[in-house]
């Protein structure tokens, strides 16, 4: 019954994870961006869909819809404000670009964190599951909206998946991703695949950042963790590896999931990163990741 | 600019902060003294950094190891000296051992070992809550001195000696083959230079003043905790230091701590906004002067290439 349990609530924060991360990685494959105010952007449509739904009488769903749009304004504000002016800065040398882009990411992760402290509080809100209920799995109680969280993870994740593999645009993301200056030289505009890409990732972040609220709930807070959790399933997984980063996604959220169950909830965080540090000693480039 | 005016201003400036406690109030000496520590974590950091390259995301695990490193020693009844040598031989280690995937990892491999080194270090704090004291923090039996004077003076003295062996290095032969080793290792490994030994020796040094500077700090302020000298914002305030104050610069590391702790003093009326408005004006800094402030008087205007 207790493995069942684990079992089912491995496999939802598992697939939250996993959304979380293909943003991410999707973000480094293509512009080469870490992006550290990424838990800021998840608790922004968090908590923006929690508002609005407590606020507007426009049901779970409007509220939902409303945090995913923060999400991605969140990512747009990101880009423009922070990613751009690094990028085309005349005073950054290019070898520091990355070290630059670091440190103003981790910068403005932390007024996100501070200023929906000042506007909302630090206490932690859980949004009205986004459908009501609950079934029993072999005899597990498992609320009906856990269910849907996975299933709308793996929808997006597939979603995302046929969009980079089988479509136009997702050829040009490839490219850009092996050989951006090749594709300029054909006559693509980057700046355009840039928006694209932080498009995407805005939309998924925010996605998790909802889905996350109705089940785990979200506190500002959280900004900082939520970033940790999805850069150690990155470099897990591998730099810039889709596949990578949802296998380690199953990786860190059996491993917590176990310990939260069988040892002790506080010890919850530390075997993902006893094993993250484990595979980076042995296998700097994560377990499917490209030298 | 002439040669002699910086000569001059450092003169002055070591005037002004030696004799500080005869002329400021008790207040602003002791929101120096703790500015003047975290001067040294800054400017520890601008040595691995700056010169050497690495972005070292957990400065607070060298820090945290010293601090609870002494603390611990002292309370089973070791004096305050042997304290410190042991908390700055325990931060040691930790540098060496971080330095093993540093010789191995590059940019954001490492970066994330040491936030993750920083994060396990917390867990560890919190889960032997009886010897270290959690989440609460542990006392320590001993402190530097009571009188504010003192403390000041003690803070003061430590930070021009660390400043100054610090900036000797990065001057010295070891600090420009590190400079050449995070800019291209291969060309620096190709003349000659042994990188591996270099940078053990930047790892070590790093280490030995963050861990010295934060066992001080635990006996100024007579405890240690997680909040106080391992937290990750602790870390992000010695980045935000040293890239206000001018990376590559070692003294400008120092500077932008103290410019830092003092601007959190004078905004603390803005109450919870004032995080906000010192990480929006670092960011501010960051896009449009990334050399920082002695960078820019140092060596003006490189455009990139």
């Amino acid at each position: 019954m207790l493995i069942l349990q684990i079992l089912i609530d491995g496999f939802v924060i598992s697939a939250l994870y996993g959304l979380g991360a293909v943003g991410f990685t999707l973000m480094f494959g293509v512009c080469g961006v870490l992006n550290l105010a990424h838990g800021g952007i998840m608790v922004i449509a968090a908590l923006i869909g929690w508002w609005v739904a407590a606020t507007y009488p426009v049901g779970p769903y409007g509220g939902a819809l409303a945090g995913i749009i923060a999400g991605m304004a969140a990512s747009y504000v990101t880009y423009f404000a922070v990613i751009r002016p690094i990028q085309r800065s005349r005073v950054i040398p290019k070898a520091e670009e990355e070290i630059f882009i670091l440190t103003g990411t981790l910068l403005w992760g932390i007024m996100i964190q501070v200023g929906l402290d000042y506007v909302f509080s630090n206490n932690p809100v859980t949004m009205r599951a986004l459908i009501p209920g609950v079934v029993s799995l072999a005899g597990v109680r498992t609320p009906l909206n856990e269910l849907l969280i996975a299933v709308v993870c793996w929808v997006v994740i597939g979603a995302v998946s046929l969009l980079v593999n089988r479509t136009r645009i997702g050829k040009q993301l490839l490219a850009a991703s092996i050989n951006p200056r090749g594709l300029t030289l054909l006559g693509f505009e980057m700046s355009r695949i840039y928006l694209i890409v932080w498009t995407i990732y805005g939309l998924l972040a925010g996605i998790a950042g909802v889905l996350l609220a109705t089940f785990l709930g979200a506190a500002s807070t959280n900004a900082g963790a939520l970033t940790a959790s999805a850069f150690t399933v990155v470099i897990l997984g591998g730099l810039g590896s889709v596949p990578g980063s949802l296998i380690a996604a199953y990786v860190v959220g059996y491993a917590e999931t176990i310990t939260a169950y069988l040892v002790a909830p506080t010890l919850r965080p530390i075997p993902a990163l006893l094993i993250l540090v484990v595979v980076l000693y042995l296998r700097p480039q994560g377990l499917l990741g490209r030298r | 600019m002439g040669r002699s005016l910086p000569v001059l201003l450092l003169i002055v400036a070591l005037l002004a902060g030696g004799s500080a406690p005869l002329w400021l109030g008790a207040y602003f000496l002791g929101v120096l003294t703790t500015a003047f520590y975290f001067g040294v974590f800054a400017m520890s950091w601008d040595l691995l950094f700056g010169f050497a390259g690495e972005v070292n995301f957990g400065p607070t695990f060298l820090i945290g190891l010293g601090a609870y490193g002494a603390g611990l020693l002292n309370t089973a009844g070791l004096p305050i000296p042997l304290c410190l040598i042991g908390g700055a031989t325990a931060s040691v280690l930790g540098g060496l051992a971080l330095a093993v995937p540093a010789l191995r990892l590059r940019g954001p491999y490492f970066g994330l070992i040491t936030l993750v080194a920083v994060l396990l270090l917390i867990d560890l704090i919190v889960i032997f809550a009886g010897v270290t004291g959690g989440e609460i923090g542990m006392m320590v039996p001993d402190v530097l001195s009571i009188s504010a004077r003192v403390n000041y003076w003690y803070a003061f003295g430590f930070m021009v000696i660390s400043g100054a062996i610090l900036f000797g290095l990065s001057r010295s032969a070891l600090g420009l083959i590190l400079q050449a080793t995070g800019q291209d290792r291969i060309e620096a490994q190709a003349l000659g230079f042994n990188v591996t030994k270099h940078k053990l020796a930047a790892f070590s040094v790093s280490a030995l003043f963050s861990g010295l500077a934060g066992g001080m700090l635990t006996f100024y302020e007579g405890t240690a905790s997680v909040d106080t000298v391992v937290d990750l914002s602790i870390a992000v305030q010695i980045i935000i230091a040293v890239v206000l104050g001018g990376r590559r610069t070692i003294l400008g590391g120092a500077l932008g701590a103290i410019a830092l702790l003092l601007a959190d003093e004078l905004l603390r009326p803005l109450g919870q906004l004032n995080t906000f408005v010192v990480s929006g004006v670092a960011l501010l800094g960051i896009l449009f002067l990334p050399d920082g402030v002695l960078g820019l008087v140092l060596h003006p205007r490189r455009v990139r290439e």
